[in-house]
């Protein structure tokens, strides 16, 4: 790798040891990919993947306490992914027991360490910053050094900006040197196609799950996917992006995409269409019966697969305002179709903090409340890493929680039957 | 007994019994729950992975094509490295993921008397020809030798 002087200088430590093993680890992290060089950081905030102080992680702090006794923090403010906890949400006394003195005993100590390292406020806790309530969205074109593969995802093919798939850790150290090696998503050739993706459905396709079977197939590739156009248009409004949200969150858990294509819809295929497809790209067609396949193959986890559930998760990535307000009027009418005035599963909507506030600020939070949903800026992953809710009876339409956890994936529809009492429940 | 050829991301050498997967290895789904609840094994707890799920990953030589996920995933290897639970290497058939090759170089960059050599680009015959119990060597410039 070829370094600027400057670069150089901060390797060979004249700006202090560990600034020097903070460079030596991006260099050697480029050097793995063949970069040549690297390159400056231009968004205007950073965005990390760890949120939490779990007690396993402890080498972790000790790591960011060994930067910030060295006064290397990064410049660059910083959003992080949610909190592990929230008192709103259902749990046992024993559960409760075990995250606080048992799992999570380093957060407050982490979250001192986060705000000296430079989070940009106490509510920047969420995997989606970059929803306008956050305020973390980076310009087309922009090189991130940001972790967090939903927002990774999202923040590449939504946005067009430029991220490779960075790991904890490098995230904050790419931020601190102000640069990042020039290799993958970064690079034009890097953004190319070697999948297309044919969506021939009969009906709008589950974004979880069409996210799903595309990130099982291609992994980490970029896939170009054409026909989804014709069920979110061709304008990315505020319901084609929370799509497209979900979308990518389960391609990037499911498989490792970093960036996809959407024809006519996402910047770059906009802008470039089908010359984004690479010589030789192998092809994926998708129809009712491939996704069928998809989730009748799931594993299911439960240790009684016919158990009642004890616990609904929705929102992991976390919903948007839009998603928050339709979730409220379907579970509204579905509990009134049912005859029934409260939810039937304790349910748990989770979206950043900023989010919710905007949402407790609409007509539609009473009305939510009203049914017996719970609200939180939690994340549901961590929430359930646990032994203890390995035997608890989970249901979400997230795919990403479900790759994690034991937590049972259903559409959104049978999950809005299972949590209102319907007939499927 | 076979020889592979591969490149060196980081160095090492090491004799370990080979744990191996063909499919993607999920590094926080695999390791996470048996590094916070203290599984003296390591075993692997992801659901997905039929292939790795509940046999013991510490001190194995980890055979895989690459690794999917969680971004969380560098920083998961990095703390099993630092904990000294980690598997005895990594051996890639194919080109390292940016995951993967995070937590090899930070663990190498920052943690001190742990050594987990890391090979990738050994080769697709390298994954069909190694299987599980196997005794795997990693040799210095990336030679790896399975028997």
């Amino acid at each position: 790798m070829i370094l600027t002087k400057e670069q150089q200088a901060i390797l060979d430590g004249e700006k202090g040891e560990v600034l020097a093993k903070v460079m030596k680890t991006m260099v050697m992290y480029g050097d793995a990919f063949g970069a040549e060089k690297l390159v400056p950081i231009t968004s205007k905030y950073n965005h990390l993947v760890t949120s939490f102080g779990l007690k396993v992680m402890s080498p972790v702090y000790d790591l960011m306490q060994t930067l910030l006794d060295a006064g290397v923090a990064s410049g660059q403010k910083f959003s992080v992914d949610p909190r592990p906890l929230d008192k709103n949400v259902p749990a046992s006394f024993l559960q409760n027991f075990v995250f606080n003195k048992f799992m999570y005993t380093k957060q407050d100590f982490y979250e001192k360490q986060l705000a000296e390292l430079g989070l940009l406020d106490e509510n920047a806790f969420s995997c989606t910053c970059y929803m306008d309530e956050m305020g973390n969205k980076p310009e087309k074109g922009e090189v991130l050094s940001w972790a967090e593969s939903s927002a990774v995802v999202y923040a590449n093919s939504v946005l067009g900006a430029r991220c490779n798939r960075n790991s904890g850790i490098i995230d904050i150290m790419g931020s601190i040197v102000g640069y990042v090696p020039y290799f993958g998503l970064l690079t034009d050739e890097g953004r190319r196609t070697t999948w297309i993706v044919r969506v021939n459905t009969t009906k709008k396709p589950e974004a979880q799950l069409l996210g799903s079977a595309i990130g099982m197939q291609v992994m980490e590739d970029v896939p170009y996917v054409v026909g989804l156009d014709k069920w979110l248009g061709t304008e990315l409004d505020d319901a084609a992006c929370s799509y497209l949200k979900d979308f990518g969150a389960a391609t990037a858990s499911n498989g490792a995409v970093g960036l996809y294509h959407i024809a006519n819809l996402t910047p770059e295929a906009v802008e470039l269409g089908e010359s984004l497809i690479a010589e030789g790209a192998r092809e994926y067609v998708i129809d009712d019966a491939e996704l069928e396949r998809v989730q009748r193959e799931y594993p299911v986890m439960w240790k009684n697969p016919d158990a009642t559930p004890k616990l609904c998760f929705v929102g992991c990535p976390h919903l948007s305002l839009e998603q928050l307000k339709d979730w409220t009027d379907k579970i509204e009418a579905s509990l009134a179709a049912n005859g029934k005035k409260k939810v039937t599963v304790p349910t748990v909507l989770t979206a950043a903090p900023k989010v919710l506030e905007a949402f407790r600020a609409t007509e539609y939070a009473t009305r939510l409340t009203a049914t017996g949903v719970v609200t939180s800026y939690i994340c549901p992953l961590m929430y359930m890493n646990n032994p203890l809710c390995k035997k608890m009876p989970v249901i979400t339409s997230s795919n990403k929680l479900r790759t994690y956890t034991s937590a049972r994936y259903y559409t959104d529809a049978e999950i809005l039957s299972a949590i209102t009492g319907g007939k499927n429940a | 007994m076979k020889l592979f050829q591969g490149r060196v991301i980081t160095p090492g050498e090491v004799t370990a019994e080979a744990v191996v997967t063909t499919q993607g290895f999920n590094t926080l789904a695999s390791l996470q729950m048996a590094l916070q609840f203290g599984d003296k094994e390591v075993k692997c707890g992801d659901q997905n992975n039929p292939e790795l799920h509940g046999k013991p990953l510490i001190g194995r030589a980890l055979c895989l094509p690459q690794t999917i996920g969680s971004t969380t995933g560098g920083l998961v290897l990095y703390c099993a490295c630092a904990m000294k639970k980690n598997p005895a290497c990594l051996l890639f058939s194919g080109p390292i993921d940016s995951l993967a090759a995070a937590g090899a170089v930070l663990a190498d960059v920052w943690v001190d008397g742990v050594s987990m050599p890391v090979v990738d680009s050994l080769g697709e015959e390298f994954l069909s020809y190694v299987k599980d119990g196997m005794k795997v060597t990693v040799r210095d410039g990336g030679i790896v030798e399975v028997e």
